[in-house]
């Protein structure tokens, strides 16, 4: 197991420079001139100029001038800093604001996912083909089907603006209520996925061998299902739902976007709009390391929920 | 019509009381969307303490399906239990609560599966699943569950049991999961062991090995054990009885010895032909023709009348009785005298 982990640590060392190399060669390559992009409209003094190219190393041209920035890049990188944004802010406060109200947001969404998903899945799974599996395989449907671009407006306009249940944007400093309508509609798709597959793994499970053997046993009904069967199940819905909370946390867009949460996904959209370059692959960065590192936390977990798996 | 000569045997020509097991009449049909098949018709077998009863058939003759309605672990649906008995000291378990029905269960009917791979839940040490049945049923503590598990893994013969407690199912070889599962049936000291097929799924070397140590628990702790096998060679060196199963029906019911010497059906005489004899050589195997018939679709009359060399008129319109030889061997063959002569001869 040590050595599996230590394997999955230098690839990740691998993935993290394959990525930021690629997002800073797309961010940069169509730049025309980066000066002027930095000073907007304003005009720039010969002075400023020659500073700043002799700054970010801008007379070196070429595949090596390139690299020579991108080098630069993640020199300061690995010490913590993540430069600062075309608007003049160190890129490392605005994630440090944006970061904790995505981790609400996506801790909301994983709750609404495992409480109300993993549960109604495994009520589905135990009583098949019931009135209640049919019409959760229908809701589920229904949910998959609608894109969160179409969900988020409108539980936006009825439950926020026109029955006022909730607050129907979230503003700059969102409360725990303010995030609840977002996080629910960013979870909605989680938990349509966690459904089905628990319920999937659950019917499956108890058709098992080793469940005719519990009961062989003249064990209970209910140790069978929570003891044996449970834990099979949950196997692939876990590693499902870790998988989920790093995608959650890289932030959600759209939903961010609809709702106005001063999150990841919206500085980094507002950041792509804007053509600001070190603000996006500076967010991206982030992103790729602690999707990597929720990737390794699956995997290692995985491990440990199965006893078949061996990483030697 | 020499068939007539013999009579049929009236329902209950077995004593009640007496048996330790006995299945009456037992009928259970599989309720499926393409329709019901009847894969128990009519079951009727006893067990006495201490003994061992062969229950012998080819895949989906029922014996499984039979010894899954005495534990009551069939899957309902689509298995249902139509009629009959299964008198356990003579209560009968089909009527009995779902509760009554669970204490029975392990402590005094037991079964071991044929893949003790699928049959072992994967994700618990073995330790820990012995131990589980000891922990729920017998109220022990987890230390003293676990001490018993290393004793009963030691029972079954398992090298450095104390130090492969913790292991998992598929840390152990095919033989040694299967020591493990019996291991696991012998912890509440059952008085009826049931063995599915235990030796199937194994090597040849490792299936003597098994089944020599069935037959020692099986006599050391005094149980009674009923194996189900479609094996004959299997069944010679352990068994007392055999029933010989064939469409959901008892065909045949006899003493080990008097079967081998003559079977007195033509399905089992078809079984003992087939199996390759070391005196006889440059001789072509006998097969019984044609295939099992479909459950939904049973043939009239005697269900093995398509396949029988031995067939008549009377085959395809009259279901045979159980017709009695003496010292107890029934036979449920219109022919069965005139078989039997055919076969000692």
């Amino acid at each position: 197991m040590f050595r599996y982990i230590l394997r999955r640590l230098l690839q990740m060392v691998l993935a993290f420079f394959g990525t930021t190399l690629i997002v800073y060669a797309l961010m940069f390559a169509g730049q025309g001139d980066p000066i002027q992009a930095l000073a907007g409209e304003r005009p720039v003094t010969p002075a400023q100029r020659a500073y700043l190219t002799e700054k970010y190393h801008l007379d070196a041209t070429g595949v090596g001038g390139f690299f020579y920035r991108y080098f630069d890049y993640v020199k300061s990188l690995l010490q913590g800093d993540l430069g600062q944004s075309l608007t003049g802010r160190q890129i490392g406060d605005i994630l440090q604001a944006a970061w904790p109200v995505t981790l609400k947001l996506a801790l909301i969404a994983l709750a609404v996912a495992i409480i109300f998903g993993v549960s109604a899945g495994v009520v589905a799974g135990i009583r098949r083909a019931s009135i209640f599996d049919n019409s959760t395989l229908v809701l589920t449907l229904l949910v998959l089907g609608i894109p969160t671009i179409v969900l988020a407006p409108i539980a936006q306009y009825f439950l926020g603006v026109k029955w006022q249940l909730f607050p129907p944007t979230a503003g700059s400093q969102p409360t725990f209520y303010a995030l609840l309508l977002p996080g629910i509609v960013l979870g909605s798709l989680s938990l349509a996925t966690a459904l089905r597959l628990t319920r999937t793994s659950v019917a499956e499970n108890l058709r098992a061998d080793y469940v005719r053997t519990a009961r062989s046993k003249g064990l209970v009904k209910r140790r069978i299902v929570t003891v044996h069967v449970l834990r099979n199940s949950l196997i692939p819905v876990v590693t499902f739902l870790g998988v989920e909370l790093g995608n959650l946390m890289s932030g959600a867009i759209i939903t961010e976007g609809v709702f106005n949460i001063p999150g990841v996904g919206f500085n980094l959209f507002r950041g792509i709009r804007t053509e600001d370059g070190p603000l996006v692959v500076g967010i991206v960065s982030v992103l790729v390391v602690v999707y990597l590192v929720s990737n390794l936390v699956v995997d290692v977990l995985y491990a440990v929920l199965d006893p078949r798996i061996r990483y030697e | 019509m020499t068939h007539a000569t013999v009579e049929p045997t009236p329902a209950s020509a077995t004593p009640d009381g007496g048996h330790l097991l006995e299945l009456k009449d037992l009928h259970v049909e599989f309720r499926t969307n393409e329709g019901v098949a009847q894969v128990i018709n009519g079951v009727s077998y006893h067990l006495d303490a201490g003994e061992t009863l062969a229950v012998l058939g080819e895949s989906g003759s029922g014996k499984s399906v039979t010894a899954q309605a005495i534990m009551g672990i069939l899957d309902t649906p689509p298995a249902f239990v139509r009629s009959g008995q299964i008198l356990y000291r003579g209560q009968d378990l089909l009527t009995a609560s779902e509760e009554q029905r669970r204490q029975v269960r392990g402590k005094e009917i037991a079964m071991i599966f044929q893949d003790a791979l699928s049959a072992l839940n994967p994700v618990f040490p073995v330790g820990w699943q012995i131990g589980e049945t000891l922990r729920q049923r017998s109220g022990m503590s987890r230390g003293d569950a676990r001490r018993r598990a290393v004793e009963l893994m030691d029972l079954v013969k398992i090298p450095g049991a104390a130090k492969r407690i913790g292991d998992y199912p598929h840390q152990f070889s095919g033989g040694m999961r299967q020591r493990v599962m019996i291991a696991m049936a012998l912890a509440l000291d059952p008085k009826v062991l049931i063995a599915d097929e235990p030796t199937t799924a194994l090597d040849v070397t490792v299936q003597a090995q098994i089944m020599d140590l069935l037959a020692d628990l099986r006599r050391d702790l005094n149980m009674a054990m009923i194996l189900i096998t479609h094996d004959l060679g299997v069944v010679a060196g352990v068994a007392d009885r055999i029933a010989v199963m064939y469409a959901g029906r008892i065909v045949e019911h006899a003493d080990v010895r008097a079967l081998y010497k003559a079977p007195a059906h033509p399905y089992t005489k078809g079984l003992l032909e087939s199996i390759p004899r070391m005196d006889v050589r440059g001789q072509e195997l006998s097969t019984i023709k044609g295939l099992p018939p479909n459950l939904m679709r049973i043939p009239s009359g005697c269900p093995f009348h398509p396949r029988c060399p031995y067939v008549q008129q009377v085959c395809v319109d009259v279901v045979p009785h159980d017709l009695v030889l003496g010292d107890g061997r029934t036979s449920a063959c219109h022919f069965a005298q005139e078989v039997r002569d055919d076969s000692a001869r």
